[in-house]
């Protein structure tokens, strides 16, 4: 509503070169159709779908350079993305999404699963995804929605998730994380060892959560958990009394003005940490990242409750065939040859399969990121910025400790629709 | 004052076209009648595609029913009898869908009173005080100086000036009036209402302005002849005459505050609740029927105060 009042200074010659300029790109997005199908003169074009995590303009230059096919990107939020493939499957072709989104995206029918015969290195993907164990043979906690539970389909159209494997598979992995709080060390002066911290009374008016709800209750319940309150038989598929539960604990804190305030935007988050306004709050990686290289000391914080971790990665729309199938696959194929990968590890995520990525990494890179070892060189950033000094060590350590303490992943529950109005509630409390 | 005109045509299309027939009167073959006809004719086709028949969508919209990934095109109230869940079970604790409008219409009255206030005296300075017409214009349009930045900008450049090591609190700390940094400054009520204000007293400043470059300056006179003091004059004779004006402003800032989620979001830390904020979470969630729902909640109870605001003044009388 805020956005369509204010547009009433617009006057009729502006309204008139913005809709040329929307028939314009409607005309250029190919949603005009009609014109000869000329292969040669046709550039491989995809259009891409996806959150800002994978879409670098590193990767895409790359890949055009070694396929010849050109990504468009287009970048929206978590919820925007799950929101598009709903409305709108015609408008994207590749569909780069997180694994608990699937529950909603797979029985709407808009995506088509790929076959796992056609991608080359599917059996190289680490086994955090087929398994759901380590490479070292650890077993991760797999409560929410853990991507082995949706990896498969049944049959190539069935909206079904298989309990074993097949070949057809629902999002081809390609980049995942063990996500935990963030703090200032130097403001907190003290070490921190449990989620529960997040509502302790020393950080009042200091702590920040998430606001996107499947997100932010599962942070929510490793606090309640972590403090003892109550043990649930699967965090990511709470009854409506644990939603209840989970909720009351969280109004009291709020009400107590234990939070600063909530967060949606990596942006937000990170400003909330660099300014000073939160010590301590749930955070990405990258953010992390972010507030150290403007100097500030942040800490991504191994809890002894574990991880929460969450997986995304890639499908077709329903609407792609012909040419443009073959390109995807082509382009998916190339995702996990090593050139992303490796540009993902150095950002502090970690690619599907480690052993391509690895070929394209500095050895001292490698034993930084995956090996949590201490730095034998400065770490630099994809984009060449100073990100570590020779000698630090990365926060959680290795692969094997970090993706081996997962506890819980983002999920979608059964009960949605009444956590969604739980959500509602808390943020009116 | 141009823009002034273009935001009044837009806010009630049939306004200006209607005075149009007066102005057609020349002898013609097409009746008047048809004529204005055809004037307001591509207005109320764009209102009818882009704002009636999307409406009417919400509204059916709004009674259908949901599952996780689509709409099923059958009749259902749950979007209604889901929101105003515990409304009665919960008495005398108020339920969440009052609570949120509990707080969102006292949000707006305060960002109402303080923008009338302001906005008012602004106008009244440029209507009466500024003699040049430059000047006006010039003036007028530093008012719209808010806008030139994004919301994204605006929220990270309140940060520095009032959190907690902000610009307000290291100088009240400085000075010695306070010890500790003071909290509500930020992410609280009160820098809501500072934001929506610094935004939205533009919209009250232009139709009052409006309103009072018509008062004939000779009624002043008059007034002053007469013997009345300023208080007098500005009390019987200025506002008034300055009445569809402060109406039309005020239209323009209860619309805005009520369905405003981005400001009251990014100000209020995500922590206060706001009526547009619940429909953007159902949105996200893709329970659009339960979203429609709660926007026709919003737009029946918007309709409502602006009905009531126009009982009070009649617009197309007084214009």
């Amino acid at each position: 509503m805020t956005e369509t009042t204010k547009k009433t200074g617009v006057s009729r010659r502006t309204l008139l070169k913005s809709t040329a300029g929307l028939a314009g790109l409607a005309a250029g997005s190919g949603a005009i159709t009609g014109f000869p199908y000329v292969m040669s003169a046709e550039p491989k074009v995809l259009r891409y779908l996806g959150t800002a995590v994978n879409e670098g303009d590193d990767i895409s230059k790359q890949c055009l350079k070694d396929t010849g096919i050109k990504i468009e990107y287009i970048t929206a939020t978590t919820d925007d993305v799950t929101k598009r493939v709903m409305t709108q499957p015609n408008s994207f072709d590749v569909l780069d999404t997180e694994y608990f989104s699937l529950k909603k995206i797979v029985p709407s029918g808009n995506i088509l699963a790929l076959d796992a015969k056609k991608i080359k290195e599917f059996d190289n993907i680490t086994p955090v995804f087929t398994k759901g164990e380590t490479p070292g043979g650890k077993k991760i906690g797999g409560q929410g929605t853990a991507p082995w539970k949706v990896l498969y389909l049944e049959g190539k159209d069935s909206k079904k998730f298989a309990t074993s494997a097949t070949e057809f598979v629902t999002l081809i992995p390609t980049v995942y994380n063990a996500d935990t709080l963030g703090i200032r060390p130097d403001i907190i002066k003290r070490p921190i060892s449990s989620w529960a911290e997040l509502l302790n009374p020393e950080f009042k008016g200091k702590a920040s959560i998430l606001n996107i709800p499947s997100i932010g209750i599962m942070d929510a319940a490793m606090v309640v958990e972590a403090t003892g309150k109550y043990k649930y038989a699967d965090k990511g598929n709470m009854t409506k009394e644990e939603i209840d539960l989970t909720m009351k604990v969280m109004t009291e804190a709020k009400k107590a003005g234990q939070f600063r305030a909530f967060w949606k935007d990596f942006n937000e988050s990170v400003n909330l940490m660099a300014s000073g306004e939160t010590v301590i709050q749930s955070m990405w990686s990258p953010a992390v990242t972010k507030v150290r290289s403007m100097g500030i000391a942040c800490t991504f914080q191994p809890l002894k409750e574990g991880y929460r971790s969450w997986a995304s990665g890639f499908c077709v729309s329903k609407g792609v065939s012909g040419p443009k199938l073959d390109w995807a696959y082509e382009f998916v194929n190339w995702f996990l040859s090593g050139y992303a990968g490796a540009y993902l590890n150095r950002q502090g995520y970690y690619s599907a399969v480690l052993s391509t990525a690895k070929a394209n990494m500095e050895p001292y890179e490698w034993a930084y990121w995956m090996e949590g070892k201490p730095a034998e060189k400065d770490i630099k950033a994809p984009d060449g910025s100073l990100l570590e000094k020779t000698g630090a060590v990365r926060d959680g350590g290795s692969y094997e400790d970090r993706m081996g303490g997962v506890a819980c992943w983002n999920a979608v529950m059964d009960e949605n629709d009444y956590m969604v109005r739980k959500w509602n509630e808390f943020i009116a409390a | 004052m141009d823009t002034s005109e273009d935001i009044l045509q837009q806010a009630s299309p049939g306004l200006i076209p209607g005075s149009g027939t007066a102005r057609a009167a020349k002898p013609t073959r097409l009746s008047p009648s048809f004529i204005s006809w055809l004037q307001a004719g591509p207005m109320m086709l764009v209102f009818l595609a882009f704002f009636l028949i999307p409406l009417v969508f919400v509204v059916i919209v709004s009674f259908w029913d949901y599952n996780e990934y689509q709409l099923l095109p059958a009749f259902s109230g749950r979007g209604y009898t889901d929101t105003f869940e515990g409304c009665i079970a919960q008495l005398p604790d108020l339920c969440t869908i009052a609570k949120t409008y509990l707080k969102t219409l006292k949000l707006c009255f305060l960002v109402w009173a303080i923008t009338l206030f302001i906005g008012f005296w602004v106008a009244y300075f440029l209507a009466f005080h500024v003699k040049s017409k430059t000047w006006q214009t010039g003036l007028s349009l530093l008012c719209t100086i808010p806008f030139w930045t994004s919301n994204v900008i605006r929220m990270i450049a309140w940060i520095p000036l009032l959190g907690r090591n902000g610009l307000v609190n290291s100088g009240l700390m400085k000075t010695g009036l306070i010890s500790q940094p003071v909290e509500w400054l930020l992410f609280s009520e009160f820098s809501v209402v500072l934001a929506l204000v610094h935004l939205f007293t533009f919209f009250m400043v232009v139709p009052i302005f409006n309103s009072m470059i018509r008062i004939d300056k000779s009624l002043i006179e008059a007034a002053y002849d007469a013997g009345a003091t300023g208080f007098q004059t500005l009390v019987n004779v200025i506002i008034p005459l300055a009445k569809p004006g402060i109406v039309i402003g005020s239209i323009f800032v209860i619309t805005i505050v009520m369905g405003d989620f981005i400001t009251i979001g990014v100000m209020g830390g995500q922590q206060i609740a706001a009526a547009g904020k619940i429909i953007e979470t159902r949105v996200n969630a893709l329970q659009f029927p339960a979203a429609a729902a709660n926007a026709v909640i919003l737009l029946v109870i918007t309709f409502l105060i602006i009905t009531m605001m126009s009982r009070i003044v009649d617009i197309k009388k007084e214009l």
